[in-house]
């Protein structure tokens, strides 16, 4: 699509719990502005990837880079591998923003507070700049009056909104999304795909693991379809969705739909 | 018995005993208060150790908390005190130095924060586990380093969990000062037992004695009260 340094590149990824072998060999490269939408059913790895994009999960083995730069990792006895410097992890995480299918906000900070927590503490921004940028990025999702809230006394929608707002406000290389409606209750899922639409559409950098199919193949400029483990098939969405060539993408699809 | 009181006897000057026993009274808020602030931190050192500690740090605040659960308090206390300050004098002998006399009121507050510790250790570790996991995920997905996580995550967000047992624990620390009378602290149990047995008046004194702990009991109460509804801000009103 274009040359410039991949945003996040992952390279023969394989992870296992135990004997379980959830990943075997995933390669995949996200460019400035690509839209990567993965789907799969469950239990085909793809939150696993996702997680281990920012080293929620580690690899068993495998490289990730994020803007070029691969974390450094060393082997660990159980033959797997983590994170050997810790200083490297934090700056690279800092450039990642996940939204998570469970929102995991801090309860015990107000909305605003969620929001400018990363840019003060972690970022080191002045506060009044960071409280400036939140009020910003607030406005962008709709949740402008409701800075002061705490997430407990907002809707599902509304709380998973002013986590899309936490990422923002860090203005993450990628914005990572895992499963970011699976939680909500039906009537809310709208506002919430409303918002990742507006933010695609800009040409932000995300990978969305999904189970909306008319939502990813919407928004996303790149689709992937993983299936135990593998990456079974990906392309442009029209191509992914409209002449799915591998029998389990064809019979998937049928599924969903 | 009771038209026959002599409330004279509190009087705050002599031959009244009301100052002494206020003394007393203050003696042991002290010891509390001291006693409750060492317990709280030697409790998050132990939690953070059993929780996350290596294995060498798992197992000294295991061997902690079990043997100070598991031995009465009078006990613990009687062991502390006599044991510990004969080995620590012992120790400062052994090294060419001499003896040194730890005064009462920091020998009270060590054994009672060594008492309430124990007990702290196991509220705290049990409040940091009611944490949903998810919010201490976004912190490190996010950068924050493991200190901060701790800081500006894992401890508030365990407060509203822990304060409930660390009330209860205020408590305690509030009356197990009277246990220390044992040792010979003037604090107001060791107080109100002279001052009964000087004038007769039994009765009298353990009254004022009894009510006394009551009042300290109910200021308590508000300034727990207080602390829950602030450490609770953000969370449904039923949990």
């Amino acid at each position: 699509m274009n040359n410039a340094t991949p945003a996040v590149e992952i390279r023969d990824l394989h992870k296992h719990f135990g004997r379980l072998e959830v990943l075997k060999g995933i390669s995949l490269t996200a460019r400035p502005g690509d839209v990567v939408a993965v789907i799969g059913g469950s239990g085909s790895g793809k939150s696993t990837m996702l997680r281990c994009i920012n080293m929620l999960e580690t690899p068993s083995a495998g490289e990730i880079a994020i803007h070029g730069e691969a974390y450094a990792m060393r082997p660990t006895r159980d033959g797997g591998l983590e994170p050997a410097d810790r200083r490297q992890l934090q700056r690279i995480r800092a450039q990642l923003g996940m939204v998570f299918q469970n929102f995991n906000l801090w309860p015990h900070r107000t909305v605003l507070g969620n929001v400018i927590e990363v840019p003060v503490q972690v970022l080191g921004m002045p506060r009044d700049e960071a409280v400036a940028r939140a009020r910003q990025v607030l406005e962008r999702v709709g949740l402008a009056e409701k800075e002061d809230a705490y997430p407990a006394h907002m809707s599902g929608g509304q709380q998973q909104r002013c986590a899309i707002a936490r990422v923002l406000a860090v203005e993450p290389l990628a914005m990572l999304f895992d499963e970011p409606t699976s939680a909500l209750d039906p009537e809310l899922v709208g506002e919430v795909l409303t918002v990742i639409r507006d933010l695609a559409a800009e040409r932000r950098t995300m990978i969305l693991v999904t189970h909306e199919m008319g939502f990813a193949r919407d928004v996303a400029s790149h689709v992937v379809y993983l299936k135990d483990g593998r990456i079974e098939e990906q392309g442009p969405p029209e191509q992914i969705f409209g002449d799915p060539r591998s029998p389990h993408l064809q019979q998937f699809i049928r599924s969903i739909a | 018995m009771i038209d026959a009181m002599d409330f004279s006897l509190l009087a705050l000057s002599s031959p009244g005993w009301g100052g002494a026993l206020l003394a007393g009274f203050l003696r042991s808020v002290e010891l509390a208060a001291g006693g409750y602030l060492l317990g709280l931190v030697i409790g998050l050192l132990g939690a953070t150790a059993k929780l996350y500690g290596g294995r060498v740090l798992r197992d000294i605040a295991e061997i902690y908390t079990l043997l100070i659960r598991a031995v009465p308090e009078l006990v613990l206390m009687l062991l502390f005190y006599y044991v510990g300050t004969d080995l620590l004098n012992k120790l400062m002998g052994a090294m060419g130095r001499e003896g040194i006399d730890i005064d009462g009121l920091s020998a009270g507050i060590l054994v009672i924060g060594l008492v309430q510790g124990g007990y702290a250790t196991e509220v705290i570790r049990g409040a940091i586990r009611a944490v949903p996991p998810g919010q201490i995920e976004a912190a490190q997905a996010f950068g924050m380093s493991p200190l901060k996580v701790l800081r500006r995550v894992t401890l508030p967000a365990m407060t509203p969990h822990a304060l409930p047992g660390m009330a209860n624990l205020w408590m305690i620390a509030t009356k197990d000062t009277a246990l220390l009378a044992v040792i010979g602290f003037s604090e107001l149990t060791l107080v109100t037992k002279q001052a009964a047995a000087a004038t007769r008046e039994y009765f009298l004194f353990f009254i004022a004695a009894g009510l006394l702990y009551l009042a300290l009991t109910l200021i308590s109460n508000l300034g727990l009260r207080w602390l829950e509804r602030r450490a609770r801000r953000g969370l449904p009103a039923a949990a």
